[in-house]
């Protein structure tokens, strides 16, 4: 083609050289979506955990032990941490069955893909449990966003900050997870010609195992 | 729309990759329970963190196989979070020092 087209000059020239068909990703926009709302949510916590960071940092308070303030008693035992890397592999099990979904999902095997991501969904909902766990003991123990009875009194503002934001997140994917496995049972996605709306919520799934990944680093081992 | 079909890798690949995770946490864990202090903790908790954070974002969320196109668009401005992180740990430190002077 060597006719080159008249280009419009102004405020419609503005939009036609942003929407003139062309692509960056070559995926589909659904997943290039996922990925870009995944990076504004990178920096959410991104900026959570700084922020913490720089509380910790600067305090002349001793910041509370999580070591000891997340133990378990066990037989007789403090277990140091316990629930919180139960939570962990928890989480990284579920990680495992979505990926295993995205795997049937595209092999159009269809009833092992939503039954692996309704596993993956009961992985999630025992996380939210096991923290709703953790969070009534603290409540329980004494534990407020102004005060606590171990040390800095900002340590219960961000635990309950970081922790329940992330929370928020499983409960979502929760959500999120079970409504596709209906619809992909229901033959919704097999007939529109595509099961990539299951790898798509699996990048979401597995992002919320990357930011547990960070908060255990970062907030409960450091 | 790209008609190109979606990211499929075998199933192996991911249960070794399941496993890997399992045990990168478990250390990261036992680097608490063995009470290792100082900066070998910081160190190894960095290590633990940033391994199983780039085993996650390569393989689970398929980064490896994507174009670099999508790849530097997700993961170049994330280190822009590194400056954020790096002026704070500065703020940080001036403040603490601040409140040693006036406020102990």
């Amino acid at each position: 083609m060597s006719a080159v087209a008249p280009v419009a000059a102004g405020a419609r020239g503005l939009v036609s050289d942003w929407a003139s068909d062309r692509q960056a990703f070559h995926v589909p926009w659904g997943k290039a979506m996922m990925w870009v709302f995944l990076l504004s949510d990178t920096f959410i916590f991104g900026s959570f955990l700084t922020g913490y960071m720089t509380v910790r940092g600067s305090i002349t308070t001793a910041w509370p032990n999580p070591s000891e303030v997340f133990a378990l008693h066990v037989g007789g035992v403090e277990v140091p941490l316990l629930l919180i890397a139960i939570m962990t592999f928890v989480l990284i099990t579920s990680s495992g069955t979505m990926a295993m979904a995205v795997n049937c999902a595209y092999r159009g095997d269809r009833v092992n893909a939503a039954t692996l991501m309704i596993v993956t969904a009961g992985f999630g909902e025992l996380f939210v449990a096991m923290q709703a766990f953790e969070w009534s003991k603290l409540i329980l123990e004494g534990m407020r966003p102004w005060e606590n009875p171990w040390g800095a009194a900002q340590f219960g503002s961000i635990f309950f900050m970081v922790t329940g934001f992330h929370g928020l997140h499983v409960t979502g994917g929760v959500i999120l997870l079970l409504i596709i496995a209906y619809k992909l049972l229901r033959g919704d996605y097999a007939a529109a010609g595509s099961e990539q709306i299951v790898e798509i919520v699996g990048l979401y799934w597995h992002f919320v195992d990357l930011v547990w990944v960070f908060i255990f680093a970062l907030f409960y081992l450091w | 729309m790209s008609t190109k079909t979606g990211q499929q890798h075998p199933i192996g690949l991911y249960l070794k990759i399941w496993l890997l995770l399992f045990v990168l946490s478990t250390m990261s864990y036992l680097v608490d329970y063995f009470h290792i202090s100082g900066y070998l903790r910081w160190g190894l908790i960095l290590l633990f963190m940033l391994l199983k954070a780039g085993l996650i974002v390569a393989v689970f969320m398929h980064m490896a196989w994507e174009r670099l196109a999508l790849v530097t668009a997700i993961l170049l401005p994330t280190f822009g979070l590194m400056v954020l992180v790096a002026l704070m740990a500065i703020e940080a430190g001036h403040t603490h020092a601040i409140r040693q002077l006036f406020f102990r």
